[in-house]
């Protein structure tokens, strides 16, 4: 009696399982594979409009000198915002993440949590706003004062713009931006610290900044390296604060507080294409393309370092 | 270097929850004490409170004395930290820190104190701690290694030399075998009995065997029933509590007609 009724249980399981399972494979493998031609599909587009401004005269490209010339300083410019933002945002939002996760007392915690969710959420041209009207007037007397007293840095060698709507002003509104998303995201990699660990840190005599050092960070740092990189992906192809804050004039400098700013690419789109015809359109795709490309090699390029420093430190 | 820990009149508790009340036991130096106990009765609880690990979790306190060298290790200016690196802890299931690797484990501890020390001093304490541990000859080889490749056994014992590599005072081991097989936990066994010429010991084990083989005292606890506090029912040396016990219940719980 009993053995029967078992043992029909178990077959109509088995039985559930083997349509269950290859369904569920077979689902995850449709999702996958759409994603890739999603994605496939994207860099077609991209490939086959940009293609015209690749092999156009360079004289038909907007400044007339060619292609690779329009783009440079787009790309500089790009990657100059992001890694200014990146720099100022990523110690930051590690801080607040550890502060939340190991620090503050749990209420307090709950409301900088929340907080911080909140400014994820505010939409980007309210940064740009904030930017213009209340930031840069600020930023621009700091700026005045260090084109002044560290004039000498070629960071900082001015002659300091009156706006204040500099490359580095635009930087910061983009850590702000990117600080919540990477710091969400690292605090809940903190919070996934084994207890076991970190109680291991303590009883050898630990302080709380000691037991972080060696067991929350060590065990955190991949995740924290995919938050950077989605901050990363954020402020790479945030457009619309930038346009809004950034005067640009398209020079190639590291003079972070000068009149003379390089432009990106996605704020250069979002300005240009509204009046671009025939092929400045294609040119603009082009720098969308190199966009692209510039995304997928920074994250490839981050994944490999944590992967290798990794796989160095265990050995 | 072993160290007496008098405990008097101690209460645990967590938040309004009292764990353990009133329990007055001496830990004598160079010798192994053993806490033995059904679950919930605290043990785990009063072996944390000596290190004062107890208080890492949030709303945890104590209430009570607990003394050594002279000093209460809860008096007001006694840095916790401090009293932890004095006071080594093996945890139940072994805890390596995955990412270093087995030397570094090692010297997680005597990298904390902040001083620096040359390849030779740390090629030393490693060796040191690691045959103290009775790992050495399996590991020689492999020290680069990361501590998470080593088998469960083995792990513990690293968890072990790490806490020896800070020459604490006292070593607290809370049921250091139970997730060990015979032949780890016979290795486990024999280090103690190694281990207590030069340190005072307190292990917690639900082994009574295992009790009655390493240790000098035995201190039986117990607790009235669920939600209720945990209870020192008596200690004594070891030979006593498992021949003759004064309380009926020590002597139920040993010869196992006791839940
Ligand atoms: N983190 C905690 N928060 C609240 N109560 C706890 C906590 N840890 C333990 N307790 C309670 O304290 C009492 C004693 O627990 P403890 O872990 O010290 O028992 P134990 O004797 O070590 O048991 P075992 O033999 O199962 O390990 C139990 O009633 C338990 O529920
Ligand atoms: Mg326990």
């Amino acid at each position: 009696m009993w053995s029967t009724g078992t043992a029909t249980q178990q077959t109509s399981q088995t039985g559930r399982r083997t349509v269950a399972d290859p369904f569920f494979a077979g689902l995850t493998r449709a999702a996958a594979t759409v994603i890739l031609l999603a994605l496939a599909g994207v860099a077609a587009f991209l490939c086959s409009e940009a293609w015209p401004a690749v092999t156009a005269p360079s004289d038909r490209i907007a400044g007339g000198d060619g292609l690779v010339a329009y783009l440079w300083p787009l790309v500089f410019g790009t990657l100059l915002a992001a890694a200014l933002a990146l720099a100022i945002s990523a110690p930051l939002a590690i801080g607040v993440a550890l502060f939340i996760s190991h620090f503050a007392p749990r209420r307090l915690a709950l409301l900088i949590s929340y907080v911080v969710d909140l400014l994820a959420a505010v939409p980007s041209v309210v940064y740009g706003l904030w930017g213009i009207f209340y930031l840069a007037p600020k930023l621009s007397h700091i700026y005045s004062w260090l084109a002044d007293h560290v004039g000498w840095l070629p960071l900082f060698a001015g002659p300091a713009s009156v706006t204040g709507r500099t490359i580095l002003t635009a930087g910061v509104v983009l850590a702000v931006m990117t600080l919540p998303v990477i710091s969400a995201l690292s605090r809940e990699v903190f919070l996934q610290t084994p207890r076991l660990q970190e109680e291991a840190a303590l009883a050898l005599g630990a302080t709380r900044w000691e037991m972080i050092r060696m067991a929350v960070l060590p065990q955190g740092r991949s995740g924290v390296v995919s938050a950077t990189m989605l901050g990363l992906g954020r402020a790479l192809g945030e457009t619309m604060a930038v346009a809004l804050v950034l005067s640009a004039s398209g020079l190639v400098t590291f003079n972070l507080i000068s009149t003379d700013n390089p432009s990106t690419i996605a704020a250069n789109i979002a300005l240009q294409f509204p009046e671009a015809t025939g092929i400045q359109v294609n040119t603009l795709v082009a720098s969308g393309l190199a966009l692209f490309v510039i995304t997928f090699v920074v994250n490839f390029a981050a994944r490999g370092l944590v992967a290798r420093s990794s796989k160095s430190e265990g050995s | 270097m072993a160290k007496t820990i008098d405990v008097s009149d101690l209460d645990i508790y967590y938040g309004s929850f009292k764990a353990v009340e009133d329990v007055t036991l001496t830990m004598a130096s160079r010798s192994v004490t053993a806490l033995i106990g059904p679950s919930g009765c605290g043990k785990s609880s009063f072996l944390r409170s000596l290190n004062r690990m107890h208080e890492v979790i949030p709303g945890a306190r104590v209430e009570g004395k607990v003394i050594m060298d002279g000093r209460g290790l809860y008096d007001v200016d006694v840095d916790p930290v401090l009293v932890r690196r004095d006071i080594g802890m093996v945890f139940q299931r072994p805890n390596p820190f995955p990412t270093m690797s087995i030397a570094d484990n090692v010297l997680a501890g005597k990298r904390l104190n902040g001083k620096r020390m040359n390849r030779a001093e740390a090629a030393e304490i490693v060796e040191r701690a690691l045959v103290s541990a009775n790992l050495w000859n399996e590991v020689k080889d492999r020290l680069r290694k990361p501590g998470a490749s080593l088998s469960g056994g083995q792990q513990q014992r690293l968890c072990i030399a790490r806490a020896l590599a800070v020459e604490p005072q006292v070593l607290l081991m809370d049921e250091p075998c139970s997730a060990l097989d015979p032949i780890s936990t016979t290795a486990i066994e024999d280090l103690i009995h190694t281990l207590k010429e030069r340190y005072t010991i307190v292990i917690v084990t639900h082994n009574m065997q295992q009790a009655a083989r390493v240790s000098d005292t035995t201190a039986f606890f117990n607790l009235a029933g669920a939600g209720r506090p945990g209870h020192l029912i008596e200690s004594g040396s070891t030979p006593k509590i498992f021949s003759t016990p004064d309380n009926p219940a020590t002597e139920a719980y040993i010869s196992g007609r006791f839940g």
